[in-house]
């Protein structure tokens, strides 16, 4: 099998799998970052989103070969402790039901926020639109993105 | 009705456990309902169990800090927050210095560790408060034992106990003494007012965790040496596995082994009615590989034979089906007050509408997964799974184990709305790794989760009312069923026993397609055909919607029919708290409005959808909610539950359907399914009723009323009446007719 090169959270990690892997499985069986979630596999879901060169991407639809050379954040590696903005707003609104989805939630959040720091209503919903929340949390996931976005500036 | 600060007796024996623990501290559980039948067998039809057994464990360690293991799963209902928040307000500790665990399986002390029915709040209640309580008094037993007073001359509070004389010990200080304290018979219990953690707003206690990704669910469980297992399923319901060729897939990178099982599942059947419903008759295929990436490629590589063993069923013939058994007499009668019949032939008007729903699947974010790990010492077992203990039993059953050796740990879940209670995957997961004697976990790929489900059914509801001198005289509701009624306590919500003559009829045709319950099990269709129903009755009637419903709620007050299982005086309060906060009545122009108020799982609900014309079609803008479910524990995590089951409520009854052809559904991911997202879903406002009243679940009550309210904003906006379930397979009738506009 193909060795990888990737950069996941700032650290190099090498790994040996076939080249049509997704980086979602590359992620949770090989580097052990289980934070990103599998919900669909074809790129519906949004459970799965990484930044992929500060872009959200949905990982199961990125085979390793596409994500080598480019810089990959998970949720892991969005801060230290769970200091991000994002998800201190996330916190204080207490987003969560069941939590499953919410990692790719933030990150979808996250990647809006840092191209554009102001969004309308239109535009977070529009961001937001492909992640799916089967608790149907949609009320709160839409606070916390206008409380981090006032956070943010 | 149970008022809050009554003391409570309970049985010495009813304690579990009081212990010394290794570690120091002390270990302090209670059971519930410890006169039911302890291992009772689960009946066959899990909407009929009865979900109120319960323990709760308390430890408090030497230097005070207070560990509470929350013992019912967690299913994103909020439960290992409000539980342990029961407990904590009794035993009297600061909720800062409060650690919350997630209690395992305890077959052998504690029955019943179920996350289902709207209950574990319901049931919980009393026994959580007297674990606290009793434990608090332990405490204050032992410090007054060392001051050599008597205990009613010392208080608790926030960890600490004094007496009369100022002086003070914490709470760490005196456990390892009140560990070996004879159990307190008869303890008092809080007034409300004093309540300090009870109505207060408290975060989720694993939002740490949730926000920074960290191992928490079914599929995050890791040991090492673990192997993946991806199943090969039959393509369709009646389809049966004949052989398979493995050559391809066998040689793939990270395969490890392919083999077959079903033997044991379908000698458990023979054993075990309750597993008929749940597991299927055919062998599968299993691939084994060292990743889940792996698994899942070699069993696409599988190429299977399949038979057909029963029929191949559509969603066309079902449809005749049940219409046939509306149109015929195969009923069985759950309910029957007065003679329908004779107030139907003496009615001045006769009203009946037939409505129908489709088959939904649970669609659980998390796919279901779990993990086994089998060999001579143990069976373990980890995963998301609502009701662990029936699981761990037929586990037992099926390979032949003492229950004893059964360890089964409970995960976090990325969701259950009943497709969890039912285990299927357990069973699967202990099978394989029975076979191939490793650690190994079973991952359900999104399309085997949709695609092997056990599904809401599919019902029609015919309902007809007779109206004679201007009152509603009649009421005859008729349900046709894919595989299985509604339960017995149904026939006894609203409206019955306020209508004179008034029958509840229902008949059932048996599919091999697996169905179970689905948050909230018929009342999630049943209330959009009934509140629909009265909603038209009103305008037949020409009387106002909201008086019509207050008018037939004056006849259940004071009615000495145990059966009844709502309160006419609850309800009319929620009609009136959601009349004043929706501005019913009131509406801004533009926007139309639909009224709904129903009873299920022990609470009260009133609901107010808002609708909108937006480029000529219907658009939901807002719910307003008004839930009496008694004290809510955790005002933030409670309105949480209701924002989502409303929201899930309006999704499903505009996208969700999943028709059948020849035994296969028509969607297997969410290309073809369609679930509501962040731009199609409302406002919801949330607002409960205040009162001193024991609590009661909100996991799913708030998600019935909901396909009503937006079905009767809808009628409001368009003119439109819906009757078929999901609405927005007919988009014309979203849309206001062409006429109108002109004229």
């Amino acid at each position: 099998m193909p060795t990888y090169q990737l950069n996941v959270n700032g650290l190099d990690h090498s790994v040996d799998v076939s080249e049509d892997t997704p980086l979602l499985w590359v992620l949770r069986d090989h580097i052990n970052l289980v934070g990103t979630k599998y919900g669909c596999g074809i790129s519906q879901c949004g459970s799965c989103t990484v930044h992929m060169d500060g872009n959200a991407v949905r990982s199961c639809g990125i085979t390793v070969s596409m994500a080598e050379g480019k810089s990959i954040t998970t949720i892991e590696g969005l801060s230290e402790n769970g200091s991000h903005p994002v998800q201190e707003a996330w916190k204080e609104i207490d987003v969560p039901q069941c939590g499953y989805c919410q990692a790719g939630q933030i990150m979808s959040a996250t990647a809006l926020l840092d191209k554009n720091p102001n969004p309308t209503e239109k535009e977070i919903k529009d961001a937001m639109h492909g992640n799916i929340c089967r608790c149907a949390s949609y009320n709160r996931i839409y606070k916390a993105v206008e409380m981090a976005a006032a956070k943010m500036n | 009705m149970a008022t809050q600060n009554s003391s409570l007796t309970f049985s010495r024996r009813a304690f579990m456990r009081t212990s010394s623990l290794a570690g120091g501290g002390m270990l302090i559980g209670f059971n519930l309902f410890t006169a039911c039948k302890p291992k009772a067998e689960p009946p066959v039809d899990l909407s009929q169990l009865n979900y109120n057994d319960f323990n709760a464990f308390i430890e408090i360690a030497d230097n005070g800090a207070v560990t509470i293991y929350s013992p019912n799963p967690e299913i994103g209902q909020g439960v290992k927050t409000s539980m342990p928040m029961i407990i904590a307000e009794e035993l009297d500790v600061s909720w800062d210095n409060v650690y919350v665990k997630q209690g395992k399986l305890d077959t052998e002390n504690y029955t019943r560790q179920v996350a289902g029915g709207s209950q574990s709040i319901r049931q919980g209640w009393d026994a959580l408060r007297q674990t606290g309580a009793t434990a608090k008094q332990m405490l204050i037993n032992a410090a007054a034992a060392r001051w050599g007073v008597d205990a009613s001359e010392c208080s608790a509070s926030e960890g600490v106990i004094s007496n009369s004389k100022g002086e003070t010990l914490g709470y760490g200080e005196v456990v390892k003494e009140a560990a070996g304290m004879e159990i307190p018979e008869d303890v008092s219990l809080k007034a409300t007012k004093d309540y300090k953690i009870i109505g207060t707003d408290r975060g989720n206690v694993d939002i740490d965790e949730i926000i920074t990704g960290k191992p928490l669910f079914g599929l995050d469980y890791k040991v090492d040496g673990m192997v993946y297992a991806c199943v090969v399923r039959p393509p369709a319901f009646g389809k049966k596995l004949v052989s398979y060729d493995d050559s391809k897939a066998k040689d793939m990178d990270g395969v490890i082994e392919i083999l077959k099982i079903g033997e044991k599942a379908r000698k458990l059947i023979e054993e075990e009615p309750g597993a008929g419903g749940i597991l299927s008759q055919s062998d599968k295929v299993v691939v084994i590989a060292k990743t889940t990436w792996q698994a899942m490629k070699a069993k696409e590589a599988i190429e299977a034979k399949w038979e057909d063993a029963s029929k191949l069923e559509s969603t066309e013939e079902h449809n005749d089906i049940l219409t046939g058994l509306l149109d015929g007499n195969k009923f069985e009668t759950l309910r029957s007050d007065g003679n329908v019949k004779k107030a139907f032939a003496e009615a001045d008007e006769v009203l009946e509408r037939t409505y129908d729903s489709p088959f939904l699947p649970h669609n659980c974010m998390e796919p279901m997964n779990f993990f086994a790990n089998i060999n001579e010492e143990k069976v373990h077992l980890v995963g998301p799974i609502q009701t662990p203990e029936w699981k761990a039993n037929m586990v037992s059953k099926m390979l032949g184990r003492d229950t004893s050796e059964i360890l089964l740990e409970m995960t976090r879940m990325g969701g259950g709305f009943g497709r969890r209670l039912y285990g299927d995957f357990v069973l699967e997961a202990a099978e394989i790794a029975d076979a191939i004697r490793k650690p190994v976990k079973v991952v359900y790929t999104r399309e085997d989760d949709m695609n092997d489900g056990i599904y809401r059914m599919a019902i029609k509801y015919r309902i007809k009312a007779g109206i004679k001198d201007g009152k509603v005289t009649a009421y005859h509701l008729k349900e046709a069923a894919v595989n299985s009624n509604m339960y017995g306590l149904i026939p006894n919500f609203f409206p019955a026993g306020a209508i004179e003559n008034y029958q509840v009829d229902a008949a059932n045709y048996k599919s091999n397609i697996t169905t179970g319950a689905w948050r909230a099990p018929y009342t999630n269709f049943l209330a959009f055909a009934e509140q629909s129903f009265f909603d038209e009755l009103a305008e037949l009637m020409d009387v106002d919607r909201v008086q019509l419903r207050l008018d037939l709620l004056q006849k259940v007050k004071g009615t000495t029919d145990e059966r009844i299982q709502y309160s006419p005086e609850r309800m009319e309060k929620v009609i009136h708290a959601a009349v004043e906060k929706s501005g019913w009545g009131n509406a801004p122009e533009g926007i139309y409005q639909g009224f709904v108020n129903y009873y299920c799982h022990n609470s009260h609900v009133a609901e107010v959808a808002d609708v909108a014309i937006e480029d000529n079609t219907a658009v939901v803008k807002k719910i307003t909610c008004v839930v009496d479910c008694g004290i809510v524990i955790n005002p933030l995590g409670a309105k949480n539950q209701c924002e989502g089951g409303v929201i899930d409520g309006v999704g499903h009854s505009m996208y969700g359907e999943l028709a059948f052809k020849d035994g296969v559904p028509t969607a297997s991911n969410f290309d073809r399914y369609r679930q509501i997202r962040m731009k199609e879903a409302p406002v919801v406002e949330v607002h409960f009723i205040e009162n001193e009243l024991s609590p009661t679940g909100l996991g799913e009550p708030t998600l019935p009323p909901a396909g009503g309210a937006i079905a009767n904003a809808i009628k409001a906006a368009t003119g439109n009446r819906l009757y078929s379930q999901p609405f927005n397979n007919n988009p014309e009738l979203l849309k206001v007719p062409e006429k109108e506009i002109l004229g």
